[in-house]
């Protein structure tokens, strides 16, 4: 190939512009001969990120600076909505209970599915029956599954209370309590998603070459150490990303605190996206819930570009 | 990790997976912004147009909350009174739109964006207010004489679709709000179902009793989440004598002797005399099924819950009743009814209106037909609607249901005998807003043994009059 090259070039490369020019085009026009099916299969795809999600987005961030009425013509409102949502005093109740359960979902929610992911890494017995089991919440409906808590979080009869009290063990107020409300929906979060990140751990896991783990048993290293030494820089990549994805995620939590209570009690599970959605449908506010909606998107941005830039790195 | 994580996972094979993730929000969002076409409904002159629809001024008009398939026998009736009403008037084409429920706040915005929202709109008495204010209706008031039973409506109802002089819609149905017991616990409990609580004192000692049947029985509940406890928050100070908000509507007036007393009641059914169950946060559904399973005592709510629970949760009628609001001061009034679109033309609204007087404000036709829904085995006799005011008109209405009632009409007495005599109030401006607040001080109140009712409610009355101060009410 590389003796063909001086003979493939354009002789117009070094004599002139419009042989260049026309060369340029002429490899245009091949590159998109040769792509014409790739095209075609990007424009839908193109066509449907426009009008579902990049759309809204641009109509929402409009949609922050205006105030409508959906029937006559959109009025520019500059920053009124923005004023609007800074002074509501449940909009900084809302950030921290996000930030909150942003940071329980990591402590929690993080670490179990990896530990899960190890275990069955390890497990030499009914590993495709215990895979299934794992994964099963996730196949569950969302709301389906936050409706079956409700009920094991039930301060009478529910499934929770009746196993404390069987090992004699105070009962909770589960979601009937600020001290416990927020736990009590990150702990339904986990549960429902435990599966899928297990999964992913699981395969992240089974491309560590089992000879360096036999290299550290022969140097004497123990389960934990081989975790450590091993099993976590060897994973570090996906555990970047799997850290930022989950914040990105967690952050716009609203089916917990939508199904299971309603923001309270007292607004300790009043999150960002639940009040924007209070702006938007209960309060009549679109500019509002835009403008909030705007804000979390900012906020989200900076953690996508530090995934971007992880992912990238990953990729070379 | 979370749900939208899971999904996350997939980012490194495709594009989508970016901050953008509240798109789902956002596509709603978006959706409900959609089309901003200038509205060019009615007649913004408000010259009185009293000229009837000519006979040959062909119209089809959309109309919202037609009787879903799942409800044959109402589906049956709202078709024969199509057909009934065409064949009057035959240039006038009626087509329902069904949706369970009939108005879904999630997607009225979007309808209304969209186009989509009928000429003629069903919806809440809370949401109207709002809805007017924002300019979502249509001002019918040029129009009213197609309506000829317009001036029998009872004018307190009749107000909540009013701004001013303006008229806005017509009323569906109507009910304040009062004490629904349940008649078998009660005489269980050694109470005489036939003399239910008058005041919230009597109240108080039913749920002490009630509750001490064991076996998770609940002496009286009430809602904490979903803006619903405000709304009963809202009725309760209405039936101490308080106020939600100043005359002129700009500040709260909940932080109130009345408004601590509500609290206080409460306080004291949960905490002291444990009387309310351990569960909380509840709203309505949850209610309704704790009654309808025999578990619950009382709660507040409109007659028609006797129907939800029976269609829903197979009870019984003769198990429950009604007696007035405890205190019986004052109470809130609830409904729904119609608007019109804003893009509605003059002869849409006239048509509608037409087609509203025909079904849903004459005595003896379309949803006050009492005999033909008796015969179509529907329940008959429950103290709802209350449309008209003390005049023919209603007294007719009152005749016909009491004619074919069906139902045990006398579980109802207590609370219809003292319809009249209790004052009703509509509800506060910037309703939802409110409510969300006092959800919040009805919440902490019943989950919390050391609450702090006179702090709660100095902090929710800061909030709200941010509230009312925003709104510019």
């Amino acid at each position: 190939m590389t003796t063909l090259r001086p003979a493939a070039r354009p002789a117009g490369r070094r004599t002139g512009r419009p042989a260049g020019r026309r060369t340029g085009r002429t490899r245009f026009r091949r590159a998109a001969q040769r792509n014409l099916t790739a095209y075609g299969f990007l424009c839908g795809a193109l066509i449907c990120f426009a009008f579902f999600s990049w759309y809204p987005m641009v109509r929402e961030v409009l949609l922050s600076f205006q105030k409508t009425n959906f029937v006559g013509a959109a009025r520019w409102v500059g920053f009124d909505n923005f004023r609007t949502v800074l002074a509501d005093p449940v909009f900084t109740d809302a950030w921290a209970n996000t930030a909150m359960f942003t940071l329980l979902a990591l402590l929690i929610g993080y670490v179990v599915p990896f530990c899960a992911a190890i275990v069955l890494n390890e497990l030499r017995h009914a590993r495709g029956y215990l895979r299934f089991v794992v994964y099963l919440p996730v196949m569950l409906p969302p709301a389906a599954a936050v409706l079956l808590f409700k009920w094991f979080y039930d301060p009478g009869p529910g499934l929770f209370n009746q196993v404390l009290k069987a090992v004699r063990l105070p009962t909770l107020a589960w979601l009937d309590s600020t001290d416990t409300s927020l736990l009590s929906l990150v702990i339904v979060s986990t549960w429902m998603n435990l599966g899928s990140g297990t999964l992913i751990y699981l395969a992240a896991l089974q491309t560590i070459p089992g000879e360096l783990y036999e290299a550290a048993e022969l140097d004497g290293a123990g389960l934990l150490r081989r975790i450590r030494h091993i099993t976590i820089p060897q994973t570090r990549l996906i555990l970047l990303v799997m850290l930022l994805l989950q914040i990105i995620a967690t952050m716009q939590v609203f089916i917990e605190p939508y199904l299971l209570t309603g923001g309270g009690p007292e607004d300790s599970t009043v999150t960002v996206a639940y009040l924007m959605y209070q702006y938007a449908f209960n309060f009549n506010n679109f500019g509002g819930g835009g403008a909030l909606g705007l804000m979390l998107m900012l906020v989200l941005m900076v953690f996508s570009a530090i995934y971007l830039r992880v992912s990238r790195e990953d990729a070379r | 990790m979370d749900r939208r994580a899971r999904r996350g996972v997939r980012a490194p094979f495709q594009k989508g997976n970016h901050p953008m993730r509240s798109r789902l929000l956002a596509t709603l969002l978006a959706a409900a912004v959609g089309v901003t076409a200038a509205g060019c409904g009615g007649d913004d002159s408000g010259a009185k147009d009293d000229k009837p629809l000519g006979a040959g001024t062909k119209v089809s008009i959309t109309v919202g909350c037609m009787p879903a398939k799942s409800q044959p026998a109402q589906r049956k009736e709202w078709e024969e009174d199509v057909a009934a009403f065409q064949k009057l008037h035959p240039n006038i084409t009626v087509v329902g739109k069904d949706a369970f429920p009939c108005m879904d706040p999630n997607t009225f915005q979007a309808k209304l964006a969209g186009g989509q929202v009928e000429d003629v709109y069903y919806v809440y008495f809370t949401d109207v207010r709002g809805i007017i204010a924002n300019g979502q209706a249509a001002d019918i008031t040029p129009y009213l004489g197609a309506a000829k039973q317009y001036p029998n409506l009872d004018p307190n109802v009749e107000k909540v679709f009013k701004d001013g002089d303006k008229v806005y819609g017509l009323p569906r149905q109507n009910y304040a709000m009062g004490l629904f017991y349940n008649r078998a616990l009660f005489k269980k409990a050694g109470l005489n179902p036939d003399a239910p609580p008058k005041t919230w004192a009597e109240v108080r000692d039913a749920a002490k009793k009630i509750s001490a049947l064991g076996g998770g029985t609940v002496g009286y509940a009430d809602m904490s989440a979903k803006n619903q406890g405000g709304w009963h928050f809202t009725t309760e100070i209405f039936s101490q004598g308080g106020e939600m908000v100043s005359a002129d509507g700009k500040k709260s007036a909940f932080n109130s002797p009345q408004g601590k007393a509500v609290l206080q009641t409460l306080k004291d059914m949960r905490w002291t005399d444990n009387s309310m169950g351990s569960k909380q946060l509840l709203v309505d559904a949850d209610i309704q099924r704790m009654m309808a399973a025999g578990k619950l005592g009382m709660y507040l709510g409109a007659p028609d819950n006797a129907t939800a629970l029976v269609d829903q949760f197979k009870a019984k009628y003769d198990d429950f009743g009604m007696a007035p609001i405890p205190g019986s001061t004052g109470t809130l009034m609830g409904g729904d009814g119609w608007l019109f679109s804003p893009k509605a033309s003059p002869e849409k609204i006239k048509a509608g209106l037409m087609w509203l007087d025909f079904y849903g404000i004459t005595p003896g036709q379309g949803q006050l037909n009492y005999a033909r829904a008796k015969a179509n085995g529907r329940p008959v006799g429950l103290p709802q609607p209350k449309l008209f005011g003390p005049n023919a008109v209603g007294a007719k209405d009152r005749e016909l249901r009491a004619a074919s009632a069906n139902l045990p009409v006398g579980n109802f007495k207590p609370y219809e005998d003292a319809y009249n005599t209790v004052p009703g109030k509509l509800e506060p401006p910037q309703a939802q807003q409110l409510y969300a607040v006092l959800d919040s001080v009805m919440s902490a109140v019943l989950t919390r043994q050391d609450a702090d009712i006179d702090r709660l409610l100095a902090d929710a009355q800061k909030k709200a009059d941010a509230a009312l101060a925003r709104s510019g009410s």
